[in-house]
């Protein structure tokens, strides 16, 4: 399957859920600082891959399939969910990424702070692509 | 007060910046990738380093490879809570945050010895 890039999807997404989305990253990494600072880096390190934005994002992956089915005169409820079953599908494989990218930092942060950031976040997307490509071959 | 001032603003743009590049693509499937992106990993590291150095920014690293496993646990048990019973996307989401917890905190303490 090719992937796609459709910039015009930006436009189903309101300028309220955006904003909501900001709000609740900020926070959440407020939170996970506050959790570190509290807690030291062991407790405070899980909350980085806290999944702080899942549940607004996959409520909103549902409600813009559900009107979209609904508006062409079918039923999307289930077609909704369907699609945020998918991207918490793709979330799973992604974080075998999130966790290349936290093997990096362990690893390589105190010799080279800016070496082990740029090679973390290249590790992330390499794993979960091919993770994800992976998964579709077998 | 100025540091966390920059955690929100940073955190807000990072996440926000990830989950706009994951509505853009399809399949759904790819597009979830974005949904476990180190977002506030990215936010906050630099912040982090600055302020209380790389050793325990690489403490942090190790903590995430365990959250990350958590989270591969809890995008599963959402998409088998979506699929198989058929629960709305919200209470999915939010039932199956015990389970990160569970895996995430249980991990940790088996693992690192957690008093």
């Amino acid at each position: 399957m090719i992937v796609q890039f459709k910039p015009s999807a930006l436009g189903q997404t309101r300028w309220y859920e955006y904003l909501v989305r900001f709000l609740l990253g900020g926070a959440m990494t407020v939170v996970a600082g506050l959790i570190a600072a509290r807690f030291g880096p062991v407790i405070g390190g899980l909350f980085l891959a806290f999944p702080a934005i899942f549940p607004a994002s996959a409520t909103l992956i549902e409600k813009h399939v559900r009107e979209r089915k609904e508006k062409a005169g079918l039923s999307g409820a289930r077609r909704g969910k369907e699609a945020a079953a998918l991207d918490a599908a793709g979330a799973a494989l992604g974080s075998f990424g999130l966790g290349a990218f936290g093997l990096v930092i362990w690893l390589m942060i105190v010799q080279s702070p800016a070496g082990a950031l740029v090679l973390a976040a290249a590790s992330w997307l390499a794993v979960a692509v091919l993770g994800w490509q992976a998964r579709r071959w077998l | 007060m100025l540091e966390y001032s920059l955690r929100f603003l940073a955190g807000g743009i990072a996440v926000s910046a990830f989950a706009a590049l994951g509505d853009t693509l399809r399949p759904k499937s790819f597009a979830g990738l974005f949904g476990a992106a180190p977002s506030i990993a990215l936010a906050t590291l630099l912040i982090t380093l600055s302020q209380k150095g790389a050793q325990f920014v690489g403490l942090e690293g190790r903590s995430m490879i365990v959250g990350a496993f958590a989270l591969a646990v809890y995008s599963w048990t959402v998409c088998v809570l979506l699929k198989r019973f058929l629960l709305s996307s919200w209470t999915a989401t939010m039932a199956a945050l015990i389970v990160w917890f569970a895996v995430a905190l249980g991990a940790s303490a088996a693992l690192f010895q957690l008093s």
